[in-house]
């Protein structure tokens, strides 16, 4: 029985859902260690997706979908830090202001440009000789499009900027204590708008990830949420890469796990199995360590003396 | 301070007399007939939105332009939202038929209905009229299209595995479900279905990795009802696997993984509504859209007729 | 730190405020203007757009209802991340709270039935704020005793709490008449006693959907300003917002006060909920998606607090802005035809610019607000202090 619920699919599963996450969270996370939350997730990664989406529809190239979205994606980030840094907004709420725009705006391009849900030819899954054809393995890890593995290997990525560069010091600093990282002639504003810039690129990657990769459609609020659960991924994995990592492949696990299991047919209600990732997440951080690294300036507008 | 009362008084029944003045049901004197709808998701969503626009839009080429014009809201996935454009539209007098296009929003109209008995409503799918004898109700028998589906999709299956992505288990869904495998046990008792309800109409992320584990899982046939279904179809198109649909033609998108889609025609008992409401009668039925009156129409997909324009064959 | 006390009840309303709503104004004048270029892009007439805009939030009496109908649960919502924030907890789980709210508060109302006459009325609203309460409880408790960060907690418990309605109300609370159909997940009707009157004041919204409820949320606006800024109380949850450590050392017990502060901003949201079921819809059904019961209340609660300035009888006008600007929106989109996305789009560069705006109010309003929000987690005031400059 548990042989037929816990398999190589459910593990193939987890990977393919933790993918949008990792983009988008891990963005998100490099946002907020130089101090800004950005709740205005999800609107970006809709964004994202739809000019991904729209420029595969138009041009059939998928690197034009791709360049698509981190285009629109560095904008938003781009605006969302002109709000938060230079005009100081509340970030909170100019966050909930990004996403309802994203949200608005994804969704009305749609409907004028394209008109009608339709399918695009999204990025195939890679077939890595050898790799790919090793049992069970190669199903779970070797068989993904390109984006799944970029998405992991900006893991190691973001951990190594933010610990061992420049950069990373940089960004930690001005978050941690911009008015000291200021006084040592970091200009705080740079740092912020580099970092949410990137966010926004990551979150636009996320939203191609989506659109172009794994489902390969477009329709009105595509993310169904998935930007805010990377918000809170970000908690979760205590402002660190690989924390975060663990809590998407947790989150991903229990959600490919429940859909197994309501595939299969063991008679649970499918309420109590759609609520089980959120529970699980949930219990998880009660009792996971409590090394944090949370920024101690964040959603703290930086103002100079 | 008692002739500041008396004053008072006197202005709100002015105010009131003006407002019930232009509230009053004037029922539209001219001609046209017109109509006004909510609908929780968008215009072209394939599914149960897109029905009735679809539906209103056949009825306008029907009867013309100049007979027949109607306002359609979409997007009130907020139910309260609906309940106010139903409520202005009901007190403004300009409509003779005003639609409530989702079973959510029956218990506005239980509230609204006896405020305004003039007008006329209708609201699906639910076959319940509240007892009031200006609401129209309409189901849709999709069980029926559902199990002719499902006896295809037995026929069809070589792994003997079929996977279905509902939303939640709770009406025209469920209805479609019950009867698809119904049908599929009808034409093959050794194949299995799998039912997957993901709880949302929405989140087409999840329906899609749904349909991805069915695929995993065996399926070689899937199907599915709401407007997430898009997600599994292009899954379906991408990995061979047929794909049932319902609530609208879904027949552009699915391409050649498309076999058969059970589509709503609601212009089949509006048309009937209008001319009830025309001869004075303003609700108190329940309607049922099915195959028998032309309400359900089945429509290959590519997979079976690969140029369009195939109507239903025997 | 000392918390003064402040002399006068109403300082919320002076010139220095008034002069505050300028920026704000050019701020939604320039996002109309934004917005007028969507709308012209999509042929249809800024001005008429508008105006319909207008009509629909406060044309008639009927618009204007309604503009109050929505606004009384953001209001409620609002109140509660008031408390929240002053008490140094991000809240974004008043969806979840105000699902909460109204299962309690319909529970109980099914089973006194009419058996307590008017009685049933009290008793729901106030398992309303229990039920959420407890859900907002949760939240606070995990962060409180196991550091589990509460905008994390509060997204889970939003998902979670709309799962639990849809099992509630297809299973123990589904309205046994509908059992025969394949209905939405419904609870039967609520009695007649039950249900929060419609509020007409002489003659005014005596034909529209204006309820008790609006009431309701104002004396609580004004309860809740005096508890926190006239009893102990208050002053112990604002202690702990403005400095755990201090508060601490002042003998507080910082956990118990985090737990109270997220009691009573579920409470709120509950009572939110609990209004919209008593006074508005009669039943609770879901239709699976969160948003159409609660209507974002829970999201656009706290942009209305933080434009109310964090203070609850701030919040009373933030909210009916909000209102009108909900269900005028509605109204253009009924009357110019442009698509419900559109108006969620100017929606969000209405909040964008209105919260842009904030720059300029350079006075105390945007210190106390930057106050309250920054000054918010663990003990970053000491680590200031203490920091390698």
């Amino acid at each position: 029985m548990i042989g037929n619920i816990i398999t190589a699919s459910v593990f193939a599963s987890m990977i393919r859902l933790a993918t949008p996450y990792l983009f988008a969270a891990l963005g998100e996370t490099l946002g907020q260690r130089s101090g800004v939350l950005n709740l205005g997730l999800d609107g970006m990664m809709l964004m994202g997706a739809f000019f991904a989406f729209y420029a595969v529809f138009i041009t059939g190239s998928l690197i034009l979908g791709l360049i698509a979205a981190i285009i629109v994606g560095g904008l938003m980030g781009l605006a969302m830090a002109f709000i938060s840094v230079t005009l100081k907004a509340e970030q909170g709420i100019s966050g909930i202001g990004i996403f309802l725009f994203g949200l608005g705006m994804s969704e009305l391009l749609f409907q004028q440009w394209i008109g009608t849900p339709t399918t695009v030819s999204g990025i195939p899954d890679v077939y890595i000789p050898i790799l790919s054809d090793i049992p069970v393995i190669g199903h779970i890890f070797f068989n993904h499009n390109i984006l799944v593995y970029v998405a992991f290997a900006l893991v190691p990525i973001m951990t190594l900027v933010l610990n061992k560069t420049n950069f990373g010091l940089m960004v930690r600093a001005v978050g941690q204590n911009p008015e000291a990282a200021d006084a040592m002639g970091v200009s705080v504003t740079k740092v912020r708008y580099t970092t949410l810039i990137i966010g926004g690129i990551l979150a636009g990657l996320a939203g191609a990830s989506l659109s172009i990769a794994q489902i390969n459609v477009f329709q009105q609020n595509l993310t169904a949420g998935q930007g805010f659960i990377a918000v809170a991924l970000v908690y979760f994995g205590g402002w660190k890469p690989r924390g975060v990592m663990l809590g998407a492949l947790l989150f991903s696990f229990v959600n490919a796990l429940q859909l197994q299991i309501s595939v299969v047919g063991v008679n649970i209600p499918s309420e109590f199995s759609a609520m089980a990732p959120y529970i699980i997440t949930l219990l998880a951080l009660v009792f996971a360590s409590k090394s944090r690294e949370k920024p101690d300036a964040l959603t703290k507008p930086f103002e100079r003396g | 301070m008692l002739k500041s009362y008396k004053k008072l008084v006197q202005l709100s029944v002015l105010v009131l007399s003006l407002v019930l003045l232009s509230v009053l049901p004037l029922s539209a004197q001219d001609d046209v007939f017109r109509v006004a709808a909510v609908a929780p998701s968008a215009t072209n969503d394939l599914a149960f939105s897109q029905s009735m626009y679809d539906a209103l839009l056949a009825i306008q080429t029907e009867l013309g332009e100049d007979n027949f014009q109607f306002d359609f809201q979409d997007g009130t996935f907020i139910i309260d939202d609906a309940a106010v454009a139903l409520r202005e539209w009901a007190a403004s007098g300009d409509y003779d038929l005003v639609i409530a296009h989702g079973s959510q929003f029956g218990s506005i109209l239980q509230e609204l209905a006896p405020e305004f008995p003039d007008v006329s409503f209708a609201w699906g799918t639910d076959e319940d009229t509240f007892g009031l004898d200006n609401v129209f109700a309409y189901t849709a028998a999709s069980d029926e299209g559902g199990f002719i589906n499902g006896a295809m999709a037995g026929l069809l299956t070589e792994t003997g595995i079929i996977g279905v992505v509902g939303p939640i288990e709770v009406g025209d869904a469920k209805l479609y479900v019950d009867g698809f495998v119904a049908g599929v046990a009808e034409t093959n008792p050794d194949a299995t279905v799998n039912v997957t309800y993901i709880q949302s109409f929405s989140d087409v992320p999840l329906a899609t990795e749904a349909a991805e584990t069915h695929i995993a899982n065996g399926a070689d046939i899937l199907t599915g009802t709401a407007q997430m279904v898009v997600g599994p179809i292009a899954l379906a198109k991408e990995n061979g696997v047929l794909w049932f649909g319902t609530q609208a033609s879904q027949g552009d998108i699915s391409e050649a993984s498309g076999v058969i889609f059970q589509v709503y025609r609601w212009e089949v008992v509006l048309l009937d509504m209008i001319e009830q409401i025309q001869s004075g009668t303003l609700g108190g039925q329940a309607y049922e859209i099915n195959l028998d009156n032309g309400g359900l129409v089945m429509e290959f997909g590519q997979a079976v007729c690969p140029s369009s324009g195939c109507g239903l064959g025997n | 730190m000392s918390i003064r006390k402040r002399p006068n009840i109403f300082r919320g309303i002076n010139v220095e405020r008034l002069l505050d709503l300028i920026p704000i104004l050019i701020a939604l004048f320039a996002a109309f203007i934004v917005a007028s270029f969507l709308l012209i892009a999509l042929d249809a007439n800024p001005i008429t757009a508008f105006s319909a805009m207008f009509e629909g939030a406060f044309g008639s009496q009927n618009a204007t209802a309604e503009t109050l109908v929505k606004a009384t649960p953001i209001l409620f919502v609002a109140i509660g991340i008031t408390i929240a924030f002053r008490g140094g907890v991000i809240n974004i789980g008043g969806e979840g709270q105000m699902i909460a709210g109204a299962l309690g508060a319909i529970t109980v109302t099914l089973m006194i039935g009419e058996s307590l006459n008017w009685l049933v009325i009290p008793l729901a609203l106030f398992a309303g704020f229990i039920a959420g309460g407890i859900y907002g409880g949760i939240a606070g408790f995990l962060k409180a005793y196991f550091d589990v960060n509460e905008i994390l907690s509060t997204i889970m418990l939003n998902q979670i709490a709309v799962q639990l309605m849809n099992f509630l109300l297809n299973g123990p609370l589904l309205d046994p008449e509908s059992g025969g159909f394949n209905n939405i997940p419904k609870t039967a009707r609520i009695s007649e006693v039950a249900q929060l009157p419609r509020l007409a004041i002489f003659d005014f919204f005596s034909r529209t959907r204006l309820h008790y409820g609006l009431i309701i949320a104002i004396i609580i606006a004004i309860i809740i300003y005096v508890l926190l800024w006239r009893t102990t109380i208050g002053y112990r949850i604002r202690a702990v917002g403005l400095n755990q450590r201090a508060s601490r050392y002042a003998g507080i017990n910082v956990e118990r006060q985090i737990v109270l502060s997220m009691f009573l901003a579920g409470g709120m949201a509950g009572l939110a909920g609990a209004v919209q079921v008593l006074g508005l819809n009669y039943r609770l059904q879901t239709d699976g998606s969160p948003a159409g019961f609660t209507a974002n209340a829970g999201f656009n609660g706290i942009v209305a607090a933080l434009f109310g300035g964090l203070n609850p009888l701030g919040a009373i006008p933030a909210s009916t802005f909000f209102g009108a600007l909900l269900v005028g929106a509605q109204k253009m989109q009924r009357e110019v035809g442009v698509p419900a996305s559109m108006i969620t789009a100017i929606n969000g560069l209405i909040v964008v610019f209105v919260v842009s705006s904030q720059i300029f109010i350079l006075r105390r309003t945007r210190r106390r607000v930057g106050e309250a929000i920054g000054q918010m987690d663990d003990n970053h005031t000491e680590k200031l202090k203490e920091g390698e400059n």
